[in-house]
């Protein structure tokens, strides 16, 4: 049950789920956590790999990975966030369709 | 399909983790495409909790419990301050509408089926690690090989607050 062909399903069904989200939807903070999801189906790949494919070294590469990953992610939620803020302070808006005061 | 699965009827960590991945799949799929954004929010919850529950399926402990503390405690609280401070609990329909959902869907499946089709029909030798605890090995990787980076990580972080906090604070008012 627990082998690496199911868990690189379940890692890519949550990938294509953020990536659906990505595209599909409006609200800036759905877009946000869709991002979400696709870094933590990253992260499950990484850590399955890690599981089945160990390495010669004790030090597992893909836990490494994983938590440099989540340093990213955590910046990345604090700065999306604070410029969604910021922008809703100024246009009373989260819609990404909104989002054109730099095209012409 | 359930024998494909590899799934040994009356093994009962089979279950488990067939609830693990369904609770992460179920709430990813809500988090994606339901009507209200409070709902989305929570059910990222879920998913988040189903994700750490496949890491120490997986044998990884130290990150399983990195992703409660960071996912659940620090992430997430930020996206519900999020929702919170940009919408009114009430408004179900608040500029929550999806664009392109069918050029999206095909998008997505096309990924889908693109990766199933790599991790199915690639021939992986599979080696399983033993389970033993991983924490300390993480530890000393982190001082060790992968040194720079933690630091260049950690230098990101730094500046991203720095720029989150600057970005999100109120503008003074002008005299």
């Amino acid at each position: 049950m627990l082998t690496l062909h199911n868990c690189l399903l379940l890692s890519a069904l949550l990938f294509a789920t953020g990536v659906f989200g990505v595209i599909a939807r409006r609200n800036v903070l759905i877009v946000l956590m869709s991002i979400e999801l696709m870094l933590n189906g990253v992260n499950v790949a990484f850590v399955s790999f890690a599981k089945f494919y160990p390495g010669s070294s004790l030090a597992p590469a893909g836990h490494v990975f994983v938590l440099l990953t989540m340093a990213v992610a955590a910046a990345e939620a604090a700065v999306g966030l604070a410029i969604v803020i910021a922008w809703f302070r100024n246009r009373k808006t989260t819609d990404t369709d909104d989002m054109r005061s730099l095209r012409w | 399909m359930i024998a494909a699965l590899g799934i040994r009827l009356g093994d009962p960590a089979a279950y488990v983790f067939l609830a693990f991945a369904a609770m992460t799949c179920g709430s990813a799929l809500i988090v994606a495409a339901s009507r209200n954004i409070v709902y989305s929010a929570y059910a990222l919850l879920l998913t988040f909790f189903g994700v750490a529950g496949l890491y120490a399926f997986l044998d990884a402990d130290f990150i399983a419990a990195a992703q409660l503390l960071v996912y659940v405690g620090g992430i997430l609280v930020l996206i519900l301050f999020g929702v919170m401070l940009t919408h009114k609990i009430r408004d179900i329909n608040l500029s929550n509408e999806t664009t392109n959902p069918i050029i999206g869907a095909a998008i997505a499946g096309f990924i889908f089926l693109a990766l199933a089709y790599v991790s199915i029909y690639t021939k992986w030798d599979v080696v399983e690690r033993t389970a033993s605890p991983t924490t300390g090995e993480i530890g000393k990787a982190f001082v060790g090989k992968y040194l720079l980076p933690f630091e260049a990580s950690s230098v990101l972080l730094l500046g991203a607050l720095i720029g989150a906090a600057y970005l999100a604070r109120r503008e003074k008012e002008k005299p």
